[in-house]
């Protein structure tokens, strides 16, 4: 499959995963794989803390757009932030509530209200995006969703919210979320995880329970961090080396090999019990990740795609 | 300044250790282990996990929820065990000892704004895991209680977790849901029950009358839960506490690390120790070193050579610098092993590494 032929089937992509498995970095790659196919990105931040903007040189972004990456055939990535908080005042108040959304600020009634309705800051989140994508701002909107303790928490937050406010007008900014997410022409989520066993356990738990349990569309899995295979780890160390020298190639080289044994046996693992493509990110030796860390990793997520069947 | 009490010390001397950190770090398999490398010392060491990875919990004799520590057989000479906190029983029982009556009780169980805050309010898990960490430390049958906390978007929702509540009952908004009636008495009053009205638009009638029924029937129960709250708090920030960071050697997580340890130092608490999980094994030969080597001899091993040794600089480079805001922790790196931990074994080793510094 052609870039941007993968990057046009959905005019929303949501970036899930539990925290450390690189959820972050993988938004990044794709907003800048999208770019470089010619497509106008949005990339949306919600965890507040996160450093997708970074990794593109640019600062942190705010409320308002910037750009962040300008590709000379005519894609580009724009990135803004979106917090529960600004979500829900602004959505307020363009409900007609904008008396109540400064009362709320002030007496702490916002309590009170996202403990009557859990999921209500997620939900707003996921409708400030909606609004966005109904406004066509942009080719694609990449959102990092954040960081919660499971991936799926985020997503079901419509859902939770539909069942708790039974009328009222939330209850139909739920519903109108939710239109969204069943779409997949709208809107997939993208599960990123690495390959070590509980990791992978739980990104196939999270994977059947978006499906059935929010009724949205999966994309592929990214698998992120992956240890490029390498031959003749069994072979002795060169000579010329002195035994300290010997001592950690063959300790560096017996490591590698376990862990690509490891990472092997997870991936058929994953095939087996999740029929997903996957989208295959190298592990980076570096310290930092910048722009030109950024193409590798999205020469990387060309080739994965490169090798997709059409699925529309 | 002294030097920091090593982690033999801590184990060997806390009566609570709170082990925090984001997901996926390794926070489960530390709290875990440092319970039972306690328990290898003689003392009665009992650890509450939240959500541990099945084949952990099944290592552990806990594949199910409970509420009470399942004692785990080994060969250590003190006691070690191990309960998977389950949430709204927790917090069922709490309600249960503090109502007056059982069926004041029972109004706020069958309430849905109640059930709401017992099972999906964010900061619900670390109230629980707060109150449970509490109770097992006051009833004197264990020296040690070893918590982990829950994977939460704040960095240390379990400092805020035992307010939850009365923040809520502390809420000029709550008297007036309380009493409605006696809103119209006052400006400011008539004004909230406008928006209470307004509210009713937004998230629908029925939320809001869950919610004034359970703060109604929350009435004359607020004095024990604020006495509790305060009670925890202190535990908390006893002499006997200690907080334990751990964190993996990925950026991504050393930076939620760093955030943490201001959090803490906001709280003015300190971090005990710093445990740092998965360390690439160091080299005797530096990264130039490695590179030249890999380009003298190209081939498969010196390459693995070369990527481990950039790799581990890497690691080493940010470990230093989270450990570095942490002047008064003690630090451990736990060497990666080659595979998940979920055997008693590999958790006595890893317990080992913990404490034989």
């Amino acid at each position: 499959m052609e870039p941007g032929q993968f990057f046009a089937s959905s005019r929303v992509l949501i970036v899930a995963g539990k925290g450390g498995v690189g959820k972050s970095t993988a938004s990044a790659a794709l907003a800048l794989a999208a770019a470089r196919a010619g497509l106008s990105v949005l990339l949306v931040e919600v965890a507040g803390r996160s450093a997708t903007a970074s990794m593109f040189g640019a600062d942190a972004p705010g409320y308002e757009e910037s750009t962040v990456y300008d590709e000379a055939a005519g894609g580009a990535v724009r990135a803004r932030s979106i917090t529960p908080d600004d979500a829900l005042v602004e959505w307020l108040t363009n409900h007609g509530f904008s008396r109540i959304a400064k009362r709320m600020a002030k007496t702490g009634l916002l309590e009170i209200v996202a403990t009557a309705t859990p999921g209500i800051k997620d939900l707003l989140v996921l409708g400030r995006i909606k609004a966005l994508e109904g406004e066509g701002v942009a080719d694609l909107i990449i959102v990092d969703a954040p960081a919660a303790g499971h991936a799926i928490q985020f997503l079901q937050a419509p859902v939770g919210v539909r069942d708790t406010a039974r009328t009222g007008v939330l209850h139909r900014q739920a519903l109108e979320v939710l239109e969204m997410l069943d779409d997949p022409s709208r809107c997939r989520a993208i599960l990123v995880s690495i390959p070590e066993e509980t990791p992978i356990n739980e990104l196939i738990e999270t994977a059947f329970a978006v499906e059935d349990e929010v009724g949205l569309a999966l994309g592929p899995v990214v698998i992120n961090g992956i240890l490029p295979p390498i031959d003749g780890l069994d072979e002795p160390p060169p000579s010329g080396l002195t035994p300290a020298e010997r001592a950690d190639a063959v300790m560096a080289a017996g490591l590698r090999r376990d862990r690509l044994a490891l990472q092997t046996e997870q991936l058929s693992r994953l095939e087996t019990q999740l029929p997903l493509a996957q989208l295959r990110m190298p592990q980076l030796f570096t310290t930092e990740i910048g722009l030109a860390e950024l193409h590798g990793l999205a020469d990387a997520v060309e080739r994965s795609i490169g090798d997709l069947e059409d699925w529309a | 300044m002294s030097e920091p009490a090593d982690y033999r010390t801590l184990t060997a001397e806390c009566e609570v250790i709170v082990c925090c950190g984001t997901g996926g770090v390794g926070k489960t398999t530390t709290a875990a282990a440092t319970a039972m490398a306690a328990a290898s010392m003689g003392r009665r060491a009992a650890v509450v996990t939240i959500d541990p990875a099945k084949r952990l919990a099944d290592a552990l004799g806990i594949g199910s929820l409970d509420n009470d520590p399942t004692v785990i057989d080994g060969p250590w000479s003190g006691t070690l065990a191990a309960l998977m906190l389950d949430t709204k029983a927790t917090f069922d029982d709490v309600v249960r000892r503090h109502a007056p009556t059982d069926a004041q009780a029972e109004t706020i169980l069958a309430n849905r704004f109640y059930r709401n805050i017992s099972t999906s309010l964010s900061g619900t898990q670390d109230y629980m895991a707060v109150e449970k960490l509490a109770q097992l430390h006051s009833s004197g049958d264990w020296d040690l209680v070893v918590v982990d906390t829950p994977p939460t978007r704040d960095a240390l929702a379990f400092l805020e977790a035992p307010k939850l509540l009365t923040r809520l009952l502390d809420n000029p908004i709550y008297k007036i849901l309380i009493s409605p009636s006696q809103g119209v008495l006052r400006a400011v009053n008539r004004a909230a029950t406008g928006v209470v009205r307004q509210l009713s638009r937004v998230v629908g009638a029925e939320v809001v009358d869950d919610a004034i029924e359970f703060f109604q029937a929350f009435q004359g129960m607020e004095d024990g839960f604020r006495d509790r709250a305060d009670a925890t708090l202190r535990l908390l920030g006893d002499d006997a506490t200690a907080f334990v960071l751990v964190a993996s050697p990925r950026a991504d997580t050393l930076a939620e690390a760093q955030y943490f340890l201001r959090r803490l130092g906001k709280a003015d608490l300190d971090a005990a120790a710093v445990i740092v999980n998965r360390v690439l094994p160091a080299l005797s030969i530096d990264v130039a070193r490695a590179h030249q080597i890999s380009v003298d001899h190209p081939g498969g091993i010196t390459r693995a050579l070369a990527d481990h040794a950039a790799a581990a600089a890497g690691d080493d480079e940010r470990i230093r610098e989270l450990l570095s805001s942490a002047p008064g922790a003690t630090a451990v790196r736990v060497p990666l092993l080659p595979s998940d931990v979920h055997d008693v074994d590999t958790l006595r080793r890893i317990a080992e590494l913990l404490t034989d510094g």
